[in-house]
């Protein structure tokens, strides 16, 4: 491979990487087609929104990116240490991208816990800019080093760029009358701007948000600008800094459209916007705060014009509670959640089962078991979603494959939900839900038709010719029963988490009604219509790879270096985990090896070597971080090659 | 126009006048028969009528237990739901849909065990729901464990020894819980009933009734006490809004202050201390003699047990908050436009 970038760092996703030099007034100017840089700090220092601010920026600018934060579960955890690192990687090019990439080529870091903490995913030769200011004896003692790193020859193999980040932030600061430690803060804003030198980021959009930002502490925002503008120029001015880079925008990587950056969550939450309208339902969510989750209702909330209905619950199971009430009165209705809450929800989902009422079920997975990996990914609540309910209780499954997906992805759920009459369950996680990517925004005459008709009247005539309504009285097509809200005239009727009588909807504990409602409500599950898997096999291979959710970016991104090398691998990605599609086994039996990657210790494979008895293979990786491209295509070759 | 009146008027009234028939569903009634739920179905049934209300916007919700099994027999829509939810579930039915009158019916051990957490949370909010809490301060379903009312010392198949925990008095904690409306009530007496029914329908936000509600197979007789005429005398203080606390024979106690510690105790009426008989104010905005009055009752005999509307004050609404919200927001930003809400502000154009 002739792969270089910013650096001459091993690249995962088998594209072309060139490099060009042009002379640019005093500074040479060259031209990259990718970087991945990542900033880390002290979980204080303010490196999300750097990273934010440098993705706004890159999306801006028009490039193809994908986004990795990684931060502890403590807000602020205790200074200076390894567990307080936080970080942000952003990987942008000038082509389509897949996964925010394996190995950073630019590291800034902030302090030596930063450096400490993240030097180890750094190829040879990748860049690092260092806050030497923060390089006391005693910060550095406090991670191990003995002596210092920027001095004892240890960083040797790489380009390092020691800059006084703070000192020179305080100065450019000092006309301003802030007191240091406020000054000081700052100093983030002074490492994007060079690092938006240094790329050629466009900068308006970031002064732009800082003034908006710092709207009522007009001196915040006057420090924070400077500060920024410092940066910039200090990469401009300063020698060490000789060269600065140009990666081009992405055009024709993309299909034409009106473009945007989103994350997961914000993609999710316009998602049941969209679905509402789609629906003509209002949007009620019910929600208790957690993490990965609670970013969805802080979205939600802020659309109280769209006519929805937010309620921050007394606990999970009121949050669920309340949206199932709220789904009997005809809402479209969300409960959002994480693992540990979809535990609490459980018997909710059970009841919504057996009311057999549309409820979207949001479940932004995070590394388990128990409180688990807070703010670190994971897939691990598959079998949860599928299982984790008393009785025989089925619930449709659907997981959104990147950033942008959840918001089709959002939408499918809901139509599951409000056609078929059931609880949902919508599979993201942490890395989806925080990770971003350039989304084509929809026109809304591509949106699906979503509407439902209510029932309205009698539907069924008794033995003595009287018309009355039936609640349990099913549409033979697609098994759902009617959706009859609250102030309909005539059809008054009680439902209930007991076994009712088919039809009637009556309580029944008849034995042979109870197996033909248990066999109703999962053939009905089992007759949702969802298309068929696409394959992706170009060259007639013998091994599949399969994967569902937000393994999706590492796979692809796999499987193209694997064929970039002349190797033969077919993919396939589900969206549908319950059902499945209907072409599923067929396309399994198709292959004489089938892997499935995934960061659990194996559930989809668990569930279809039961379904379908093919002896699929696991790859996983619970360490909650997303899969690296590099790691995963040696797996897969190696399964083609046995 | 008071918060109250337009609450009312957000729920369509029925056309035709109503009868008690209209509210009996055809399902047949299965509790135990001298069960003291069926008093209470009859009074709600009964009451009805007087409210006028579309039946088709008025629902009931229910949780576990005896009790829960209410919405069946009611001809209105109704969810009978999973143990101790109700609240939360009401919850989200009520301020979604402004135009329903949502009753929940509960028990001791619904309300008070398992689902503790959404009683208090749903009366801090002040949710438009009317909560009947049958108290019969025994597991009835589960057949005869002890629940969080059963006094101190009960013997039960749980608890052959002796139950060790201290009762929740409902009407306390409701009040900590900042309930805008709390009263009692007791199965048997139907013009009682009925008559708090009315004024927890006429309150605006969450209104709570506590029904002493007899279990004749687990816990028979529990509340004899305040039913036996001759007994009753010394046993139930009726609280009535602006008049004097008094009971027993011809009014031979009362209640007053005890100026040394402020807490409320019972007396002999005397004409010396007649001026000093507390009066009782249901609306008044402190819960603090409201809350005295709940305890002065005995947990453990019911002696001076007050029944009646406990207090009854005028606090915003959850539900009128929440729809207020959604206005201010039109107002301020126009109604959504998901076209500009998708394109947010950063976008670029890739032409083909």
């Amino acid at each position: 491979m002739t792969s270089q970038v910013s650096s001459p760092a091993e690249q995962t996703d088998g594209t072309v990487v060139g490099e060009q030099r042009t002379a640019a007034g005093a500074k040479d100017v060259r031209r990259l087609d990718r970087v991945i840089i990542r900033f880390a700090g002290d979980s204080g220092d303010g490196m999300q929104l750097t990273g934010d601010r440098f993705t706004s920026e890159t999306a801006s600018f028009g490039n193809d990116l994908s986004t990795l934060p990684n931060f502890p579960a403590e807000i602020r955890a205790p200074a200076g240490t390894l567990p307080g690192v936080s970080s942000f990687q952003l990987h942008f090019a000038d082509h389509d991208i897949l996964t925010p990439g394996d190995a950073p080529n630019v590291l800034v870091a902030m302090n030596p816990a930063a450096l400490k903490a993240n030097i180890g995913d750094l190829p040879r030769g990748a860049e690092i800019i260092v806050n030497t200011d923060e390089f006391t004896k005693r910060a550095m003692a406090k991670v191990g080093y003995d002596t210092s790193p920027l001095e004892d020859g240890s960083l040797d193999g790489y380009q390092v760029h020691p800059v006084p980040l703070t000192t020179l932030t305080l100065e450019a600061l000092k006309e301003s009358g802030l007191p240091r430690r406020d000054a000081e803060r700052s100093k983030n804003m002074f490492a994007l701007g060079l690092l938006s030198w240094m790329y050629h980021r466009p900068t308006e959009g970031t002064e732009k948000f800082l003034r908006a930002k710092f709207a009522k502490k007009p001196d915040i925002a006057a420090a924070n600008i400077a500060a920024f503008r410092a940066g910039w120029n200090f990469g401009e001015t300063t020698e060490d800094f000789a060269v600065s880079y140009e990666v081009a925008p992405a055009a024709t990587a993309f299909p034409p459209g009106t473009y945007r950056n989103i994350s997961g969550n914000l993609a999710l939450a316009y998602g049941l916007i969209a679905a509402s309208r789609q629906a003509d339902l209002p949007l009620f969510l019910g929600s208790y705060p957690i993490t990965p989750a609670s970013d969805i209702l802080h979205e939600l909330s802020k659309h109280k014009n769209f006519g929805v209905r937010t309620f921050q619950a007394e606990d999970e199971i009121a949050g669920i509670g309340a949206a199932l009430g709220a789904a009997f009165g005809g809402s479209l209705a969300v409960t959002t959640t994480s693992g540990p809450g979809v535990a609490l929800k459980s018997e909710t989902i059970g009841l919504a089962v057996s009311l057999e009422l549309p409820l979207l079920v949001v479940d932004i997975q995070r590394g388990g078991p128990s409180t688990g990996l807070p703010t670190k990914t994971e897939q691990a609540d598959l079998l949860q979603a599928m299982y984790g309910r008393n009785g025989e209780a089925p619930v449709p499954v659907v997981a959104p494959r990147t950033p942008a997906d959840c918001f089709d992805a959002a939408l499918e759920a809901a139509r599951i939900a409000l056609v078929y009459r059931t609880p949902v369950f919508l599979l993201s996680d942490g890395y989806l839900a925080n990770g971003s990517e350039p989304w084509r925004i929809p026109e809304l005459e591509e949106l699906p038709d979503l509407t439902v008709q209510f029932a309205q009247g009698p539907n069924h005539t008794t033995a003595d010719g009287a018309e009355v309504f039936w609640p349990y009285k099913r549409d033979p097509h697609t098994l759902a029963r009617p959706w009859a809200i609250p102030g309909t005239p005539g059809l008054e009727h009680r439902i209930g988490g007991i076994e009712k009588q088919d039809g009637t909807g009556n309580i029944s504990y008849d034995p042979a009604n109870h197996d033909f409602m248990v066999r109703t409500r999962q053939a009905k599950v089992d007759g949702i219509d969802v298309p068929d898997l696409d394959v992706d096999d170009p060259d007639g291979a013998r091994t599949l790879v399969l994967g569902w959710g937000s393994t999706y970016g590492p796979i692809t991104a796999a499987v193209r270096r694997i064929r970039k090398e002349g190797g033969r691998i077919a993919q396939a990605h589900l969206r549908h985990l319950n059902p499945f599609p209907r072409n599923l086994g067929e396309v399994l039996r198709g292959y004489d090896t089938v892997v499935v990657p995934e960061m659990n210790l194996g559930q989809l494979a668990t569930l279809i070597r039961a379904k379908y008895l093919v002896d699929a293979r696991s790859y996983n990786q619970v360490n909650g971080m997303p899969f690296k491209a590099e790691q995963l295509a040696a797996a897969l070759k190696e399964a083609i090659d046995d | 126009m008071t918060d109250a009146d337009t609450l009312l008027q957000l729920v369509p009234k029925a056309e035709g006048k109503q009868t008690m028939k209209d509210f009996k569903s055809d399902q047949e009634v299965r509790w135990c028969p001298g069960c003291g739920d069926y008093a209470v179905l009859a009074a709600v049934q009964g009451f009805m009528p007087e409210l006028g209300l579309a039946r088709e916007n008025i629902v009931f919700v229910s949780g576990i237990g005896c009790s829960s099994r209410f919405p069946y027999y009611m001809n209105t829509y109704g969810m009978h739901s999973i143990h101790g939810r109700a609240p939360a579930i009401a919850t989200g039915l009520a301020t979604s849909r402004r135009d329903l009158s949502v009753w929940v019916v509960t028990g001791d051990g619904d309300a008070l065990s398992i689902g503790g957490n959404h009683l208090i949370h749903a009366l801090r909010r002040n949710v438009n729901l009317k909560i009947l809490l049958f108290n019969n301060r025994i597991y009835g379903l589960t057949k005869g464990q002890y629940s969080p009312t059963s006094e101190v010392g009960k013997i039960t198949k749980s608890t052959p020894m002796g139950s060790l925990d201290a009762p929740f008095n409902p009407v306390s904690l409701a009040i900590g819980a900042e309930a805008s409306f709390v009263a009692r009530t007791v199965d048997s007496d139907r013009k009682h009933l009925t008559e708090v029914l009315r004024q927890a329908a006429d309150h605006p936000g969450t209104a709570l009734v506590e029904i002493y509600q007899n279990c004749n197979i687990f816990n028979d007789g529990a509340f004899e006490v305040l039913k036996d005429k001759q007994r009753a005398q010394e046993a139930v203080i009726r609280l009535e809004h602006g008049q004097p606390v008094r009971f027993g024979t011809d009014g031979s106690k009362g209640v007053v202050r005890d100026p040394a510690t402020g807490d409320l105790k019972v007396v002999a009426v005397t004409p010396d201390n007649e001026a000093d008989i507390l009066v009782h104010d249901a609306h008044t905005a402190s819960p603090t003699t409201a809350f005295a009055l709940s305890r002065l009752a005995d947990p453990d005999t019911l002696h001076h047990t007050p029944i009646g509307v406990f207090r009854s004050v005028d606090r915003p609404v959850y539900d009128t908050l929440m729809a207020d919200q959604l206005d201010t927001a039109v107002d301020q930003h126009g109604k959504g436009d998901l076209a500009a809400l998708l394109a947010g502000g950063d976008t670029w154009t890739v032409v083909g």
